[in-house]
């Protein structure tokens, strides 16, 4: 026991000699130290020491709590793997099915604690509900991200997003040109959605596109809870949840989903093909920001640089997804192009809801749902 | 009078043996048509070829297992494992004494008890967790510890349903008080009725106890997701996330792993203590066959 | 914790009696009783931490209304037919070898099973019986097609079908000591004062097993009432269960959570299995007068 004490003291020793020697390292480069109470309020990494500073600063912090990223959601196993390669900091990915609520609610009774989550990644709704759990932090990159997509002081940013979708099984099913062909008897009891409208985001916007489809406005959403009624009557809507494996064992081969976990389903199902309406594109993107209590706040930073870099957002855009810096990264050719090419290709203009209209379309889908499905 | 006795023996004998068969068959059917159905979806590839590429992969993922057992496991089977452990003796420990002492001398408590121990399974985990989540995070992680194995304090409430029922299956079988008051007339102690009167002649019944909160533990997954710690199944949600095949591979090897376990345990536990309560008492559980045959 | 045998101040006139079940009750207070009064407490906030009664006044909703009721038959008739196959199942067993490999295998199996649910028991279900699944394709193409009305796994008599997948083998986990408890000199007994096999079981067997079986039917009624992650993954949309509706308060990311709600749900789920636990005790009450 003695012995094991004295290696541990050994050990810590060790490691603030090279803490304090990164710091003073950046310290002669002029900037300043990035102690734990600067991590905590730093908006930019020049206010961490700049990237090295920041760097030494997450390392001796020593891991990262992220939460609600499952491996196969918009390449995130590749992201994770990539940033503790690279910096060497182990990640604790916990609650990987939780949703964006799920995420803010750990944040809200975990407090101050050293389990909480440091960084989220959460849906719209969820995050303007929340505005006083976060850091502002600006990244490096921050000039290339467009304006109407991130808060001005940098309390949220918008990372990724992608376009609603139907995925579909084309051995099995013919092929489909329009919201419409739902309505065939080839697709009875076939059709599902990715959960339940009254909690997940996917499916909510799976109910949007067919209501534009339908002729539906984004402020009114009651078109599109008649046209799930109607396929519901038709006898072609399924109410199980999607999930990779009735996906390929085929017994949801029709998903409404976001198309970059549409494209995933294609490497268990070859003939998995992506339908885009282009009368109903509609898009969403997902929000970063940083827990204000972070238990590793330098890390959390370090993190947010990193999904920012080049090398983050072009991950996850080889996961299908459609990060917030393309348009800027295009045109600088630092995009990755093989990633780029293999995006699924839309046309139409695309609508992104106001808060107003999706906070109108929450409250008629909680009204309406369950009645006009059973 | 004896020969149409033994007639009358015989002819039941064929009927249980009957009943029993017919039983036996119609379970397996529906108990196992589910498992090999996931077994078969396991090993299929996707062009519908046989393949063991799934299973193989969840042998390669590191978190799962390290074998370093410890007042903090770093690995979920780990930790698991120890949770099962401190949630079954814990269990044990506080139910069949407190049980035992109600049945003996507080029997208008019994209500109560049984009462108390159905109600965690009266509110959903995802809501109780709303309710335990204060207690671990402001009060048990800041001043007790923040080790993934204080689960098992919660986990012991949610066995609570399932053990009391099984105990007290067991011990209104035998004669709680008979069987203690005689103990105490001839000089044994509280304790020696508890461990070599009363626990031998429940061990079936603790068996099965310890068998089911082994069972939850090990499958336990909305509380600590919620509370945000890996435990076993949050950890085979995240493997789980590779492709279908290996999510349905892990849900068949984590049943099997339980299988395995339980079995071993209940060879451990169920032989020695059924020869000790014959010997003491001359009470043993024996089956209803038993002397027919 | 041992110590709970020992008569602290030795004499019963003191009636220190209770002190004996003290550990196990301050151990229920902490980690039970308080995270259930933090959850009911909960219920009579609202979001901005004002006090309300609206989550109560909530549960009216048609969606909570229908979903109550589905939720309380569920459990029923998942209890009812449980507890009867599983007790069935459970004599098969007793009838057996006492320390014989099929009784290991069957209970160790019923400890795994008992515990088995959410998604992947779902997919069980779908891969096997579904409607793509073999034992559906084999018998469509011998020309019985048993999803011709409709898709029934996905409707109510499915999360029945797929319910009874555990609540049979806890069934079988929770009856056996009671079984066990059953001597074959009492079978003997009768028999040798002239009673019949409907006798024995009549008046012989059945009175000592009913309280056991009654008091487990209760166990698979609030197990069933519970259960969540099974009948999410199985019937996603329409919410039927009365569990999903609170999962859909608390943690809904389109903006519509209610915690308040939920935590009233889950009070309202409280006082239904209480009211249960009542009429199971008046009914056993009622059973030891007449059995």
């Amino acid at each position: 026991m003695k012995l094991g004490n004295l290696w541990r003291h050994l050990a810590v020793a060790v490691v603030a000699v090279f803490v304090v020697a990164a710091c003073g390292s950046s310290n002669s480069s002029g900037s300043a130290s990035c102690s734990e109470s600067t991590a905590k309020t730093a908006t930019s990494a020049s206010a961490c020491g700049g990237t090295d500073g920041l760097i030494a600063a997450a390392k001796s912090e020593g891991r990262l709590n992220i939460i609600a990223v499952p491996r196969n959601w918009a390449n995130y196993g590749a992201i994770i793997d990539k940033f503790t390669a690279t910096y060497g900091i182990p990640i604790t990915s916990d609650n990987p099915d939780g949703s964006s609520q799920d995420e803010v609610n750990a944040v809200q009774s975990l407090g101050t604690t050293s389990r909480a989550p440091d960084v989220l990644d959460i849906g719209k709704a969820v995050t303007l509900a929340n505005l006083t759990l976060y850091a502002p932090y600006k990244v490096s990159t921050w000039d290339d991200i467009p304006t109407a997509q991130k808060e001005a002081t940098g309390l949220y940013v918008q990372d990724y997003g992608g376009y609603m979708s139907i995925g579909y099984d084309s051995a099995k099913l013919p092929a489909i040109t329009s919201v419409d062909d739902l309505f065939k008897a080839e697709f009875k009891g076939k059709v599902a959605l990715n959960g339940n409208p009254k909690q997940a985001n996917a499916a909510l916007n799976g109910v949007m596109m067919a209501n534009l489809a339908e002729g539906g406005t984004p402020n009114d959403i009651s078109k599109g809870i008649d046209f799930f009624h109607r396929l519901k009557q038709a006898g072609n809507f399924s109410p199980v949840q999607a999930t990779d494996a009735t996906v390929k064992n085929g017994t949801t081969p029709v998903v409404f989903d976001w198309d970059y976990l549409n494209a995933t389903h294609g490497a268990d199902v070859p003939t998995w093909k992506v339908f885009e309406a282009n009368n109903a594109l509609i898009g969403d993107y997902y929000n970063q920001a940083i827990n204000k209590n972070a238990p590793h706040p330098a890390a959390a930073r370090l993190w947010e640089e990193f999904l920012y870099s080049n090398t983050g957002q072009n991950l996850w855009l080889a996961g299908k997804a459609r990060p917030v810096r393309l348009a800027a990264m295009v045109q600088k050719g630092t995009v990755d192009q093989t990633a780029a090419a293999n995006l699924p290709k839309v046309t139409g203009t695309p609508v992104f809801l106001t808060d107003a209209q999706a906070t109108a379309a929450k409250n008629y889908v909680v009204a309406h749902w369950d009645a006009a499905i059973s | 009078m004896a020969v149409a006795r033994q007639s009358l023996y015989r002819s039941r004998r064929i009927k249980l043996q009957l009943f029993r068969g017919v039983t036996f068959l119609l379970a397996a059917v529906f108990f196992l048509v589910p498992i090999i159905a996931m077994l078969e979806f396991s090993t299929r590839g996707i062009h519908g070829e046989r393949t063991l590429e799934y299973w193989r992969s969840i042998f390669s993922y590191p978190d799962l297992v390290d074998f370093n057992f410890g007042p903090a496991p770093t690995a979920a089977i780990d930790a698991s494992l120890e949770l099962a452990l401190v949630t079954s003796l814990a269990m044990l420990v506080l139910l069949v004494p407190t049980m035992v002492w109600v049945r003996l001398k507080l029997r208008r408590l019994s209500r109560i008890l049984e009462f108390i121990c159905l109600l965690p399974l009266t509110i959903p985990a995802i809501v109780l967790v709303v309710g335990l989540a204060p207690l671990y995070n402001h009060w048990l992680s800041t001043y007790v510890s923040d080790s993934i194995l204080t689960l098992a304090l919660a986990y012991v409430v949610l066995v609570l349903p399932y053990c009391y029922r099984a105990l007290d299956a067991g011990l209104g079988a035998i004669d709680v008080k008979t069987l203690s008051e005689a103990a105490r007339s001839l000089g044994a102690s509280w304790f020696s009725v508890m461990w070599r009167i009363i626990v031998p002649n429940i061990s079936n019944a603790i068996l099965n106890a310890t068998l089911l909160s082994v069972a939850l533990v090990l499958g336990e997954y909305t509380i600590a997701n919620n509370l945000l710690y890996n435990n076993l199944q949050v950890e085979l949600v995240h493997l789980a996330r590779a492709n279908a095949g290996v999510s349905i591979a892990i849900a068949v090897a984590s049943l099997l792993f339980a299988f395995v376990l339980l079995i071993a345990i209940s060879l451990v536990g169920g032989r020695p203590r059924r020869m000790r309560s014959e010997a003491v008492t001359n009470f043993g559980t024996g089956p209803v066959q038993g002397s027919a045959g | 914790m041992t110590k709970v045998g020992r008569p602290v101040l030795g004499g019963r006139r003191l009636s220190l009696d209770w002190v004996g079940t003290l550990p196990f009750f301050v151990y229920v207070l902490l980690f039970l009783l308080l995270p259930t009064a933090i959850v009911a407490f909960g219920a009579f906030f609202d979001a901005n931490n004002a006090f309300t009664l609206d989550n109560f006044a909530h549960l009216s909703r048609s969606y909570v209304v229908k979903a109550t009721v589905d939720t309380i038959g569920i459990s029923a008739v998942t209890a009812i037919v449980g507890a009867t196959l599983g007790a069935l199942l459970a004599y098969a067993i007793v009838t057996g070898r006492p320390n014989g490999v099929l009784r290991r295998l069957v209970v160790s199996a019923s400890g795994v099973l008992a515990q088995f649910g959410g998604v992947t028991l779902a997919f069980a279900f779908i891969a096997s019986i579904g409607p793509a699944g073999f034992v559906y394709l084999f018998f469509q193409s011998h020309g019985f097609d048993y999803y011709a009305g409709s898709i029934w796994l996905f409707q109510i008599p499915g999360l029945v079908l797929v319910y009874l997948y555990f609540q049979i083998p806890l069934m079988v986990l929770v009856f056996l000591p009671a079984l066990d408890g059953i001597k074959p000199q009492w079978r003997e007994a009768t028999e040798s004062l002239g009673g019949s096999t409907w006798h024995y079981w009549r008046h012989v067997a059945g009175p000592i097993l009913f309280p056991a079986f009654l008091g487990a039917t209760l166990l698979l009624f609030a197990n069933a009432f519970s259960a969540y992650a099974t009948a999410n993954a199985l019937i996603n949309q329409g919410g039927p269960v009365l569990a999903q509706q609170i999962a859909g308060a608390l943690s809904s990311e389109v903006g519509a959570v209610e915690p308040g709600f939920a935590k009233a749900i889950a009070v309202e789920m409280i006082v239904i299995v209480t009211l249960v636990t009542i009429g199971y005790s008046l009914l056993q009450r009622r059973t030891a007068k007449w059995l």
